[in-house]
């Protein structure tokens, strides 16, 4: 890990209040930094990562998230807090967010995954990634890549009428700012690009209903 | 992380046996809690027992009329569930109410139940702590106690349980259905499921060693109105200070549960029996022989103010 990455983590800890006091730099669990030791024998794993079959031999310590970005080397994928406090690691995985650094690459054997670079490309942006440039939705673009894949998600997670702590009514999830705020609160954002961020997602949300 | 073998269970028995006969290892389910633990070294399994794919993700009305929760559905599909959103308001509204979307996707039924304290001398590996090493003392005793538990505590610990789904549970008197390695099949009343600290803060539970939990269970609708009230630090993504779950029943009974005041979901039937007193009797009822240290006093009069405002929630729904 560079210095850079170190001031980053210790920022977003920062940011993140969550009850965990967690020591920091806890808990750095790059499998590439520490090949193979005693008693983590390498195991086979196949993904679907954007659309592509891939097979890894895997230490089963590997996270969802250290296979991507390590083995993979698909970077756009962000390692924040490393757990599950902020939200940087966000991917789809068969159609739903989750905090990649917490999952072990191991129990998605033969699954799907989709990550920032599987959303869209610089030539044809997914709507979400363009209203995030169009609405200034980031700023440093660390916290970006986890906000727009859980922006994607949400939308979705509404449309199939998933409650959340701001629903009134648990029988009639409505897309509202309040809605969206609450959603999204698992992706914290050290620039607080908040109310673009919110901004971007009501655009795309229309978007859709048009 | 230490290293560990992993292996994914074929069947209930197999896992259970796989658990029970090998040495320091552990079922794995949404990974939310154990991950986040073994990164710092807190839990060091030697094996883990993948759980997920088991068929365990399954919700079925039971023949008495109440639901049977696969031990490994998600949080979210609890929440989602038409049935859980009609009958049991207030379990879906406390399970919203915790964490993140992206962890209630991957968080599981009986995951949550298990999940560990958020005392932060547990998490911080240079302090003692009786509940990570037992004997080692209690930091938290004269440290920063002002999120831990203030009844049902011990001099050996002073932990609060952490989850809100759990707290919905207990309200509801949900079961806990298991399966060991011998194949014997336990159902355990949630009220016995959690232990309180005594000398023995590292036993939270009352589950055998490979005992897996196959399914919660919920009697039939308790009908009335349902609400769950959490207050913490922030909006939210932030762990209970306090919480209560109530139902109010249309012939002027309620029942209550409390959240972030103790080990354990804490529940006491003086605290139901006070509701016609209102908010304050029932918070004395619900608190009496509590022990807070100088830090976590304030739990007591925000438990009565938390009451007074789900009073108020029902007399709005009604
Ligand atoms: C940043 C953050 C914020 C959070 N905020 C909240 C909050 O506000 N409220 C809240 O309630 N929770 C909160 N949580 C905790 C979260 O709800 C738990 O991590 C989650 O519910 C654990 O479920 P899991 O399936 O991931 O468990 P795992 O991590 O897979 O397992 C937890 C434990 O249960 C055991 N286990 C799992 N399945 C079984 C089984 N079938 N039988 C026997 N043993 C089993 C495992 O061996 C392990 O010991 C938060 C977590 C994080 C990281
Ligand atoms: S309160 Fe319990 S968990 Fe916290 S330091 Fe004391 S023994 Fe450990
Ligand atoms: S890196 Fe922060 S939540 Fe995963
Ligand atoms: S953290 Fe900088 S844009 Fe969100």
């Amino acid at each position: 890990m560079t210095s850079d990455h170190l001031t980053r983590r210790g920022l977003l800890q920062g940011g993140v209040a969550v009850a965990a006091t967690v020591p920091a730099l806890g808990g750095a669990s790059t499998v590439a930094a520490q090949p193979r030791q005693e008693g983590g024998r390498m195991t086979p794993v196949e993904l679907t990562v954007n659309g592509r079959e891939v097979h890894l031999q895997l230490d089963p310590r590997t996270t969802l998230l250290d296979a991507l970005r390590e083995h993979l080397h698909l970077t756009g994928t962000k390692k924040g807090c490393d757990h599950g406090q902020c939200g940087a690691c966000t991917v789809i995985v068969e159609g739903r967010r989750i905090n990649s650094c917490l999952t072990l690459a191991v129990m998605h054997d033969g699954e799907k995954v989709t990550t920032i670079e599987g959303l869209g490309t610089p030539e044809k942006l997914h709507p979400m990634q363009k209203a995030f440039i169009v609405h200034d939705g980031y700023q440093c673009g660390y916290c970006t890549p986890g906000q727009i894949c859980s922006a994607v998600a949400v939308l979705d997670e509404i449309e199939a009428g998933v409650p959340s702590h701001a629903t009134v009514d648990l029988n009639k999830v409505a897309l509202s700012d309040a809605e969206l705020r609450e959603r999204m609160s698992g992706n914290i954002c050290r620039c607080a690009a908040y109310p673009n961020i919110i901004a971007a997602m009501r655009n795309v949300a229309g978007e859709a209903k048009a | 992380m230490k290293p560990f073998t992993y292996e994914r269970a074929t069947s209930l028995e197999q896992a259970a046996k796989a658990v029970a006969s090998v040495q320091g290892a552990r079922f794995i389910a949404g990974g939310t809690n154990l991950l986040d633990l073994m990164k710092l070294q807190i839990e060091t399994p030697a094996h883990l027992v993948d759980v997920n794919r088991l068929g365990l993700d399954k919700i079925e009305k039971t023949p008495e009329g109440g639901l049977r929760i696969g031990a490994l559905v998600r949080n979210t599909d609890l929440a989602a569930d038409a049935t859980v959103r009609r009958d049991y308001a207030v379990l879906s509204r406390a399970l919203v109410a915790g964490a993140s979307g992206q962890l209630r996707n991957k968080a599981t039924t009986a995951g949550n139940l298990l999940q560990r304290t958020r005392c932060p001398y547990f998490y911080d590996t240079r302090m003692p702590c009786n509940k990570r090493r037992p004997g080692s003392g209690c930091a938290a005793l004269k440290g920063i106690s002002r999120g831990l538990a203030i009844i049902g505590t011990s001099d050996a610990c002073i932990a609060q349980h952490p989850s809100d789904m759990a707290v919905a549970m207990r309200l509801l008197d949900a079961t806990v259905e298991t399966v060991d390695a011998a194949g014997g099949r336990r159902a355990i009343p949630i009220a016995d499921f959690h232990r309180l600290p005594g000398d023995t803060p590292h036993v939270e539970h009352t589950l055998k060693p490979g005992e897996l939990i196959t399914a919660v269970t919920l009697p039939r609708p308790l009908g009335g109105t349902h609400v769950y009230h959490k207050v913490r630090d922030r909006a939210s993504y932030a762990f209970a200070l306090v919480s209560v779950a109530a139902v109010f029943g249309k012939d002027g009974s309620a029942r209550f549960a409390f959240g972030g005041l103790a080990p354990k979901p804490w529940r006491v039937a003086a605290a139901d029996a006070a509701a016609p007193s209102g908010a304050k009797a029932v918070a004395e009822a619900a608190l009496a022989g509590a022990r807070p240290t100088e830090q976590n006093g304030f739990k007591q009069g925000l438990t009565a103010r938390t009451l007074a405002s789900v009073f108020r929630q029902k007399e709005a729904a009604a």
